[in-house]
This record gives C-alpha cells, sequence and structure tokens, in this order.
C-alpha cells in the first residue's frame, strides 16, 4: 500500500550537525562537519523561567518542531503532530529508579510529570496553544519509520498538514548499559497533501513484506556524528533529502517489514 | 478519506475487578470492587490499589523469556483471556501476519523491571544479570511483546500519552486500516503498578488515602491500578459491536491538570460525535475518565451536565479497577462494550454525595436498559484527550 505526502518542511539537530542547513552541507560534502560540539538548543517557547530546567527531550524536540514550521511557513497552532522517541527522557528514567532505589518519598513531581512520553509533546502544544490532537509513540529500532508512516497516515486521511518531531537523547546512569544512546538528535519534518503542495518535495511511502529486513546504509561524513544515538536509523532518510536530486531508500519499519521511501 | 466504522470481533480485559469479561460483568453486577489496601513493594504508601492477584508467581512461557517482567505477564494474562488470542491467531491466519498491525498504549510499560534493576545492581553498578534484556527497559517493550507472542509481523506501535495512551490507540488503528496498510489490528493497552506512579502520584498529593470517591463532593483523590485489555479491529465481519468514531485533542493548558472549562475535552467529544454522525441525545452510556482528583471530576461534571440531555447515563467505574493509567482507555472501552452487550449500565461505585457539578447524567446505581451508544472519554497528563465511540452489535 502506497501513501504519497508532501514535505513543506525539513528541520535537524544533533550536537555536531546544529541545524538542517549544517547538517545538508556536512552530507553533501559541502563543509566539513563543525570541529566542537553546539551547546543544547533552548526552547524558546517556553517561559524564561521553563527555559534552563526544561529536560533535554523537550529542548531537542520543540528546536526542531518550530524550525520545520518556519520553513514550511505553517503556523504550529494549526498543526496535528506526532511526536516519536526511541527511549524517551532516559535522563528522567534514571533518576526515577535512582530515586525510588534510595529515597521514593523524595521523588521530585516536576520530575515524574515531565517522565511521560508524551512530555515534549505536552511542552510543545501548550508553548505553541494549539489544541490539534498529538501523539507520542516509540517502536523501539523502528521508532523513526513507524512515525513517519502514522504522520503520512494521517495528513492522507485528514487531508491536512501534519507535524512529524522524532528525537531521543544521552542516556544516563546504569540505564545506559541496556538503552544505549549519546547526544542529543532531532528531526522533524511538516508533511502536508500532496495535491495542497506548491512545488514541493515528496514522498512515496510503501510497506513491503520481506523476508529480512536490509535498510538502506548510512553513508555520508554526518553519520559517524550520530552513529550512537538511538534515533540514528533516521539519518539515510535525511541524507535523501540533502541530495536535489529523486532518491530511493528503505527504513526498517520491523524485522520482516521494510519501508520503501521515494523521495521526489 | 472519511472514517468508516470497524467491527470489534473479539475484546478481553483483565483488572482488580476480575479476569475476563463474565467475571468483570458479575463484579460490575454485584458492585463488588476490586480495591484493596496498598501492600506493593518495601514501603507502600497509604492508599488503595487495584492489584491483579498472581502475577509475581507466573513467569511467562520459556519462549517469551526475554519478554518477562510484570508488565508483559500481565499482558500476557490479558492475551490468554476470553480466548483473545484464539481471535488473534485466526485474522492472523485469515490476513497474513504482516496486514494485522498491533497498536499498544501504555504510560510507564515496563519500567517496574528497570526499578527493580536499580534496587538490585551489583558492587560494580551494573545491572543484575537476570535482566539485562534490554527490550524489557524501553517503552516499545509491550508492544513489541505482543506482535512477538501472536507471530504477528506488521506494523508495531508503542502510543504512550499517559492516561489516553490506549483510547488513542483505537484511532490510530482506525487510520491504519482506513488507508489500507493493515487490514485488522489488534489494539489494546497495558500498565502494572511500580515505584514511579505510586511515589510520582503521590507527590502530586493526587493519591486518596481511602478507596477512590469518583464524583462525590467529599473525594480525596486517586487509587492507582493495573489491567490489561485488547480488542480486534476488522473492516468487515459478520458480528462484533461497532467502532463509529473516535475525537482527539488537547488541551494547551497545563502538564498534569486539565483545562479549567474541559476546552480540549469538549473539541474531542464535538470530533468524535460527528465522526459518529450520533448527537448528544444519541448517547445511552458514557463511561468517563472520573479518576476522583478533584480537578479531573469538577471539569468532566461540568461538560457532561452542559451537553448531555438527562437521559444519558454516565458514571465512572475507577471504583472497581482504581485508575490504570495508560491501560483506562482500553479498560474502560471494554467495560462500555460490555454495557452495550449486557445492557448494564454501570453505576459509579463509593459515590455518595455528588459533587454540586453534576448534573443528573452522573449515576451511583446500575442501570438496566436499553442501549445502543456508548462514548468513553479519556484525558492524560500534557493534556491529551481522547473520545471514542462504540455502537452495539445489531
Amino acid at each position: 500500500m502506497t501513501l504519497r505526502v508532501a514535505i513543506e518542511g525539513v528541520s535537524f539537530w544533533a550536537s555536531r550537525l546544529p541545524g538542517w542547513e549544517t547538517a545538508r552541507a556536512v552530507i553533501t560534502g559541502e563543509q566539513p562537519p563543525p570541529e566542537a560540539a553546539s551547546t543544547r538548543p533552548s526552547p524558546t517557547l517556553l517561559a524564561p523561567t521553563e527555559r534552563r530546567r526544561a529536560p533535554d527531550t523537550v529542548a531537542v524536540a520543540l528546536e526542531v518542531a518550530a524550525r520545520a514550521c518556519e520553513a514550511a511557513g505553517r503556523k504550529p497552532s494549526d498543526l496535528p503532530s506526532v511526536f516519536a522517541s526511541t527511549h524517551g527522557d532516559l535522563a528522567i528514567s534514571d533518576y526515577m529508579c535512582s530515586t525510588l532505589a534510595t529515597t521514593p518519598a523524595l521523588i521530585s513531581p516536576i520530575k515524574f510529570h515531565n517522565s511521560v512520553h508524551n512530555a515534549a509533546a505536552g511542552y510543545w502544544s501548550i508553548g505553541t496553544g494549539s489544541l490539534a490532537p498529538y501523539t507520542a509513540i516509540s517502536s523501539y529500532l523502528y521508532t523513526f519509520a513507524e512515525g513517519l508512516v502514522e504522520g503520512a497516515t494521517q495528513v492522507v486521511c485528514e487531508q491536512r498538514p501534519v507535524l512529524y518531531v522524532a528525537f531521543d537523547i544521552e542516556a544516563k546512569g546504569a540505564l545506559a548499559t541496556m538503552a544505549s544512546s549519546r547526544g542529543l538528535l532531532g528531526a522533524a519534518l511538516v508533511l502536508a497533501p500532496v495535491s495542497q503542495a506548491r512545488q514541493h518535495r515528496s514522498l512515496m511511502l510503501t510497506t513491503e513484506s520481506v523476508g529480512e529486513c536490509h535498510p538502506t546504509p548510512a553513508r555520508s561524513a554526518a553519520a559517524p556524528l550520530v552513529a550512537d544515538n538511538a534515533l540514528a536509523p533516521c539519518l539515510p532518510f535525511f541524507e535523501a533529502l540533502a541530495s536535489s536530486q529523486p532518491r530511493t531508500l528503505s527504513l526498517a519499519l520491523g524485522r520482516q517489514m521494510a519501508l520503501n521511501v521515494q523521495v521526489n | 478519506m472519511q472514517t468508516r466504522p470497524l467491527r470489534i470481533t473479539a475484546y478481553t480485559l483483565c483488572s482488580a475487578a476480575g479476569d475476563g469479561r463474565a467475571a468483570t460483568l458479575a463484579a460490575l453486577r454485584e458492585r463488588r470492587t476490586g480495591l484493596t489496601r496498598n501492600d506493593f513493594g518495601a514501603s507502600p504508601i497509604s492508599t488503595w490499589i487495584g492489584r491483579v492477584a498472581g502475577l509475581e508467581t507466573q513467569p511467562l512461557p520459556a519462549e517469551f523469556a526475554n519478554w518477562d517482567c510484570r508488565n508483559n505477564r500481565l499482558a500476557w494474562r490479558g492475551l490468554t483471556t476470553d480466548r483473545f488470542i484464539d481471535a488473534a491467531r485466526a485474522a492472523r491466519d485469515r490476513y497474513g501476519a504482516h496486514r494485522v498491525a498491533v497498536v499498544m498504549g501504555t504510560s510507564t510499560s515496563s519500567i517496574g523491571a528497570s526499578e527493580e534493576a536499580y534496587a538490585r545492581l551489583d558492587a560494580d553498578g551494573r545491572y543484575p544479570a537476570d535482566l539485562r534484556r534490554p527490550i524489557i527497559h524501553t517503552p516499545h517493550s509491550l508492544g513489541d511483546f505482543v506482535q512477538y507472542a501472536l507471530g504477528l509481523t506488521g506494523l508495531s506501535v508503542t502510543v504512550a500519552t499517559a492516561c489516553s495512551s490506549s483510547a488513542k490507540v483505537f484511532a490510530q488503528a482506525e487510520r491504519l486500516i482506513r488507508t489500507g496498510l493493515a487490514d485488522a489490528a489488534v489494539v489494546g493497552g497495558v500498565d502494572s503498578l511500580c515505584g514511579s506512579v505510586l511515589f510520582g502520584f503521590n507527590s502530586l498529593e493526587l493519591v486518596s488515602p481511602e478507596p477512590c470517591r469518583p464524583f462525590d463532593v467529599e473525594r480525596r483523590g486517586i487509587n492507582l491500578g493495573e489491567a490489561a485489555g485488547f480488542a480486534l479491529l476488522e473492516k468487515q465481519a459478520p458480528r462484533g459491536e461497532w467502532l463509529l468514531g473516535y475525537g482527539e485533542s488537547n488541551d494547551a493548558h497545563h502538564m498534569s491538570t486539565p483545562h479549567p472549562e474541559g476546552v480540549g475535552a469538549r473539541l474531542a467529544l464535538s470530533d468524535a460525535l460527528a465522526r459518529a454522525g450520533l448527537q448528544p441525545a444519541d448517547i445511552d452510556y458514557i463511561n468517563l475518565h472520573g479518576t476522583a482528583s478533584q480537578k479531573n471530576d469538577e471539569v468532566e461534571a461540568k461538560l457532561v451536565a452542559d451537553l448531555f440531555p438527562a437521559t444519558t447515563c454516565a458514571s465512572s467505574t475507577k471504583g472497581w479497577t482504581g485508575h490504570t493509567l495508560g491501560a483506562a482507555g482500553i479498560v474502560e472501552a471494554a467495560i462500555s462494550l460490555i454495557a452495550l452487550e449486557h445492557q448494564l449500565l454501570p453505576g459509579t461505585l463509593n459515590l455518595r454525595v455528588p459533587d454540586l457539578a453534576c448534573g443528573p447524567q452522573i449515576q451511583r446505581d446500575n442501570v438496566q436498559r436499553e442501549a445502543s451508544h456508548a462514548l468513553s472519554f479519556s484525558f492524560g497528563f500534557g493534556g491529551s484527550n481522547c473520545v471514542l465511540v462504540f455502537g452495539r452489535d445489531r
């Protein structure tokens, strides 16, 4: 089955690839990777007092969400959204588990309500005043591709543009040995019905049942910069977007389910 | 593309109120609560909980040992109740393993296993050997287990939007079927008791020291519970209740408090009714979110009083099950389906004196009457709202 959607806006943020322009230039070889890592983006949507104490998940997700809407020229509050993260807030999970093991009665109420998988989506909706539905999903190794399918499905079903945001952060403490992820990585797309789009790039997404998934590997100079983040499987998709030519690639949706992507 | 009604060809639930549909129906009829004094963990806080018995002594079958943990044991209990697993496997054989999607909802998934690992770290600060299984320390633990246990190979997603999670799975699955990405879907949700939610909700001062009293003027907060529930959705089938519509929205207000006028909840409701092509007067029963928190019940009671006629019966069943968080959507969907199937509209356990905001719709006692359409409301942290519309099989 094939879903066809337009891409109105793209954004990307990693510690060594801060912004889609930089990421694209590194992917295409126009510029070498920046020497130093950038500091985490500031979630300017939030009140100044909340910006500093915002979790990394919220900071990176809100950054890429806002940049994708800007690139699309869309008002954020008009867009339903899909937030996808492999592991959610690994730093808060580490905090919750270690506090519960030692002083459970001292759990911070703010950390607790920030521990929900939909915290970034919640802060985004509060910051933008958006009443449009959001969802927050996870699918382990297949998170980026499953989120892309959900975003495209919403576009096709509801015939309205949808914001898709994916992110993963650095694991902390003992949990890092089980849910490994380094650095911050976020990426977002504004997807829209093809009929409404004006000269935008478009995607054809086709699911395929296969004996064993062989996703397209990342090939560019950007790959080693994000390879140890849990969201790294998204990179081949952005490598294809970085090219001005039509490209095809395959993402894994499961052990035996592929998502064939044609970027036009 | 218009929302299309789907058949619910199998469903089940396991909660403190009972394992399966018959036990749940009996508990509802007999007004028998599943809530007990909190005895969970080493230093239990003073509250009541909806605990499912026997999970500690029932590991998963050896072939699923990699996924073994309290949350997935509860998932397995649900799958094997009411022969749900047989219905799901029959759908797999009918449509093909890759054509049946899995969409699961949870709030904390198997974080209880990570909590246990942290309590038993070795001298070098490493996980104990028996818990060094990455899949149970990530949110998709639930969806991955259910997909594997049912022998499915198609789309598989875990939705985690706090207490609306396993209501939103119906919406996501309907879209997958509508676009042709799947022919059928196993939807559901599982959440299990763990330190994170007991101490977390306690830190927010939302936990009641006594059995919860939804919509009562003297309510003192929530009781946490655990549960599993599943439903099989199909495009075409000769029998089954109907999923007629759904509505999703959010409050854009606060991370842990609902909007005072229920702005988002009202939007979700109007979206759901519009998709189903129904008016408020068509609704016979509403299973409310009704957590027994001060704010939720006040906002929800006002919404129902404002928008529905006195002929609509509404209740909260949290007095039977406790608040099962990410599983609340599927548990209350299943109770709504039981209500339609048996024409038994459950009342509200522990409700004595209704809050002033309550209209005549909110029922203390069970009502036996003809009912064709039911709604289920689920509202979660982060302001996420979902309303489901069900229709009787006819």
